[in-house]
């Protein structure tokens, strides 16, 4: 099958390297080396893993598996129920729809984004405490005195965790949809209601199918982010995978285990995403090449007291990410006002900051140069190579930064062994345990956010593009500068966004590398944190979200400017 | 101390981007698994007298990985960190070396150091009951009695994945064997009021709430919850439970450590001996007993007041070697028995 298959793809190969310019070998290698160096993690954990017996697996299929695997499936399909149907409901509603302020609630729609799974996670633990606001309240309305006179849900459940991991992980499927109903769907709808189809049935039989491809791209990145998390279900007391990869490590002294499960987990996603690749190779052309009216057409206006009812529903999910955590943390950081004024907490946001900047813009470059080397070469290998450096996304970060800090520490060895013989004295270690070791880690984390919107952007651009400017003379490298960019201007704010925001609440991986003294906003709230006493990191948490929020915000703005100067 | 300047943009690519390793003079750079505010008290301490700066890096996990990978160019010098597993599991891995030091084998009591010379205990704990002011009458209880199914429904505790739960059924392993300790396992199973979850503090809160009778903890937590000023929810949750100090058939309350060693290429080697040392005299005692709450290891040192008000510690006297020994053991037994799905299932 698979010797077929290539010897076609090599045939065809051929017969366009006829008419293709010559190819491109320093691109090539440079994408080579880049995708080398962002597989390094994974690479040293597949020594590690090799270099172990197996002997934990016994106890592992025995006892913990059969029950982990539940509960990630569950949790994963709970997750994506619910990120789904909000994310696109959410999206179809601001974009189809008219009500009152539809503007407002649809960037805020966007804001859960900046809320870190393990911060809302404790907050809602805090929410909905015996000892919380809610209960407090059912109490006293209905004259309950202990925790034995009423049932009240529990949010510390497999479910429990589920709801709190969509409450912030639906917009990416909001704004991954929400871009395409604005850009193509519209007007392929419009055709549809001409020729009589209910709004109803636009959206289940045109509209849906359209933005497939959106929603599996934003899905993916929620399901990622699901199997990645180890704060929630840690603190709620959900048994992961990824929670068992932690136990095996950690509590029975196997780092060999505990790197088995992590990459069979990681196989599994690369499974996941191939066969999604693959299903929906056949549905390009329909989504691909629709153009873009230039007429505005209405939004279904909605009249009456009836109309009340879209903004309030809308800001149910907007409470339920933003709001509840904001409110929890805001109350802890107003009690503790002096940690704003801690010189460690601004020292925190500027390496934050800094850290989160020269990621995006680490990140997107990467994912430029490899989707522009795909591009052009379009060898299948290349195209694996690319899909496989976004995989990391879905390893724990803890575990990616152990991988990343193995190769580290080999490199920065290996140098200091070969200057130290060859010219007497030592480099020491230059990257392992340095801000850069961080950078690297969250890029080689982040890069599939990147990497994505960049490639979903390039799709929607028209395919022949690319061949104008090259047949007008300008060499592929050039036509790339000079048209492609500027057209993925929006794609690649968002990737920018997207890295920067989630650079802001990485913890696992930055707290394993980083420097001595080196604090990021998220290792600062963990520091205060540690004991299960997150009050004592409410101002720096807070701090994270209104610092994630800015640039949520900015983008939101930008790509609806963009999007509705498109209609 | 770490500088409280604020860097610019400049001095976080200088310092910040390549690793600064940290070796100059009168330096001492700590790798700890303690969170730094723990610690701090002590450290100011420790450069007031010796003039000794501290750097200072907190670890979540990862730390023997972390200085194994570094190997000889390591910047680590000693290492700090909780429960005993650790602390040989440092000594195993690697990461260490062994000290021979006078002064600290006259002041540390045996039970509380590596007979090697790679680890030393500076500050212990118990795994105690807590136990509801309201509902609970028995002044006396025993690690047995959690498995008696007149506790049923009643007992709340955090993940026995936990460090110092795996500690406890270690110990538990060491006294009664495996299988003893498996059915007590199932009982004390049986008897949770609800999944396991949280740290410790939340189980008081969980009496206070009226979820659970009694639960297990360690003893420092309830003199932070005691004395939090900040957050007078946990003062009440603190003062919602009596300190029980369960004991084994030979009387004893299992007690944990905290402890320092020394890293295996420690750079600032002086510096870092001097820094144990520190930690083991009688100032640094008395601040760790004060601010944090915990029991001093040096003999005849009385621990703090509020600590002091939870009754006399009698602890065990079991060799710490043996608990660290059957950890994989007890999480083992925690998987098979699932004490963490809790008591329905």
């Amino acid at each position: 099958m698979g010797q077929v298959a290539s010897v076609n793809s090599m045939g065809s190969r051929k017969a366009v390297d006829a008419v293709r310019p010559p190819r491109h070998p320093l691109l090539r290698s440079a994408a080579l080396l880049v995708s080398g160096i962002v597989l390094l993690p994974i690479i040293a954990l597949v020594f590690v893993a090799l270099s172990g017996t197996g002997e934990d697996w016994p106890h592992l299929v025995q006892n913990v598996l059969p029950g982990s695997i539940r509960s990630t499936l569950l949790l994963m399909s709970l997750v994506a129920a619910m990120t789904g149907v909000v994310g696109v409901a959410s999206a179809w509603a601001v974009v189809a729809y008219d009500f009152p302020f539809r503007k407002t609630l649809s960037w805020m729609l966007v804001l859960p984004f900046a809320v870190p799974p393990y911060l809302a996670a404790y907050a809602y633990g805090e929410f909905l405490h015996f000892h919380g606001p809610v209960q407090g309240m059912v109490r006293a309305l209905f004259g309950f005195q202990t925790i034995r006179d009423y049932w009240f849900p529990d949010i510390r459940t497999t479910q429990g965790t589920a709801f709190v991991l969509a409450a912030v992980l639906y917009p990416y499927v909001y704004m991954t949809t929400r871009v395409v109903f604005l850009m193509q769907g519209r007007n392929i709808a419009d055709v549809a209601r001409t020729l009589g189809a209910s709004p109803r049935r636009v959206f289940w039989r045109v509209l849906l199918p359209v933005a497939r491809p959106a929603i599996a791209a934003g899905l993916a990145l929620v399901l990622m982010e699901t199997i990645n998390d180890v704060g929630a279900a840690e603190y709620f007391g959900v048994r992961t995978l990824t929670v068992a990869v932690y136990t095996t490590w950690l509590n029975r002294n196997s780092l060999e285990g505990g790197a088995q499960i992590a990459l069979i987990m990681l196989l599994l996603v690369f499974v996941l995403l191939v066969a999604e690749q693959w299903v929906r190779r056949r549905q390009r052309y329909h989504a691909g090449r629709s153009t873009q009216m230039k007429v505005h057409p209405p939004r279904v206006r909605i009249v009456g007291l009836k109309r009340w009812a879209m903004p309030v529903t809308l800001l149910l999910p907007i409470l339920c990410g933003f709001g509840v955590p904001l409110l929890i943390f805001g109350q802890y950081a107003s009690r503790r006002m002096d940690q704003f004024f801690a010189p460690a907490l601004g020292k925190a946001l500027l390496n934050s900051l800094m850290t989160a900047t020269l990621t995006a813009l680490l990140a997107v470059a990467v994912a430029l140069l490899l989707l522009n080397v795909v591009r052009l070469c379009r060898g299948r290998g290349m195209i694996a190579v690319v899909r496989l450096a976004s995989i990391g996304y879905a390893l724990p970060g803890g575990i990616l930064g152990l991988g990343l800090l193995f190769s580290l520490a080999r490199f920065d060895n290996t140098i200091d062994a070969f200057i130290r013989a060859t010219f007497g004295f030592s480099t020491g270690l230059l990257l392992t345990g340095s801000a850069a070791a961080v950078v690297l880690a969250c890029t080689i984390r982040f890069i599939a956010l990147a990497e994505g919107s960049i490639r979903s952007g390039m799709e929607k651009l028209p395919a022949g593009l690319d061949d104008a400017a090259r047949s007008l003379g300008r060499t592929p490298v050039q036509s790339a500068l000079s048209v492609l960019l500027p057209l993925l201007r929006p794609a690649i704010l968002t990737a920018a966004v997207l890295v920067f925001v989630d650079t802001v609440k990485e913890l696992s991986a930055t707290i394993l590398l980083r420097p001595f003294g080196f604090n990021t906003l998220a290792t600062h709230v963990y520091e205060n944190a540690s004991r299960g006493v997150p009050q004592d990191g409410a101002a720096a948490a807070l701090t994270i979200i209104l610092t994630a929020m800015v640039p949520v915000l900015l983008l939101s703005g930008a790509l609806m400017r963009d999007a509705e100067a498109h209609l | 101390m770490i500088s409280t300047k604020t860097s610019g943009l400049g001095a976080f690519a200088l310092a910040a981007l390549f690793a600064t390793s940290a070796l100059a003079d009168g330096t001492v750079n700590i790798y700890t698994y303690r969170q730094p505010d723990l610690i701090k008290p002590v450290l100011e301490a420790f450069t007031a007298e010796t003039g000794i700066q501290t750097e200072v890096l907190f670890l979540d996990k990862g730390l023997e990985e972390r200085i194994l990978a570094e190997g000889e160019n390591s910047p680590a010098d000693v290492i700090m960190t909780v429960d005993i597993s650790r602390l040989t599991s440092a000594k195993e891995k690697g990461v260490t070396q062994p000290l021979i030091d006078e002064k600290l084998n006259a002041e540390l009591p045996a039970e509380y150091r590596d007979p090697e010379g790679n680890w030393f205990g500076v500050t212990k704990r118990a795994r105690v009951v807590y136990a509801s002011k309201d509902r609970v009458q028995d002044t006396a209880i025993t690690y047995a009695d959690l498995a008696d199914p007149k506790w049923k429904g009643k007992i709340c505790m955090r993940s026995g994945q936990h460090d110092y739960n795996l500690a406890l059924f270690s110990a538990a392993i060491s006294h009664w064997g495996a299988e003893k300790t498996e059915e007590w396992m199932k009982g004390l199973k049986a008897n949770l009021a609800k999944k396991p979850d949280g740290g410790d503090r939340p189980q008081a809160g969980a009496i206070a709430a009226g979820e659970c009778d009694i639960a297990i903890g360690n003893t420092y937590y309830v003199g932070l919850m005691r004395n939090n000023e900040k957050d007078p929810k946990e003062k009440e949750w603190g003062n919602a439970i009596n300190v029980l100090f369960p004991t084994f058939e030979n009387g004893l309350t299992h007690v944990n450590i905290s402890g320092a060693a020394l890293a295996k290429h420690a750079p600032n080697r002086d510096n870092a001996v001097k820094l144990i040392e520190f930690l083991a005299s009688h100032k640094a005692q008395q601040v760790y007993a004060e601010a944090n709450y915990e029991y001093p290891v040096e003999p005849g040192l009385e621990p703090s007041e509020t600590v002091k008000a939870f009754g006399k510690l009698k602890a065990d006297t079991l060799p710490l070697a043996d608990i660290a020994k059957y950890r994989k053991q007890a999480s083992e037994m925690v998987d098979r028995v699932g004490l963490d799905d809790g008591p329905s299932s």
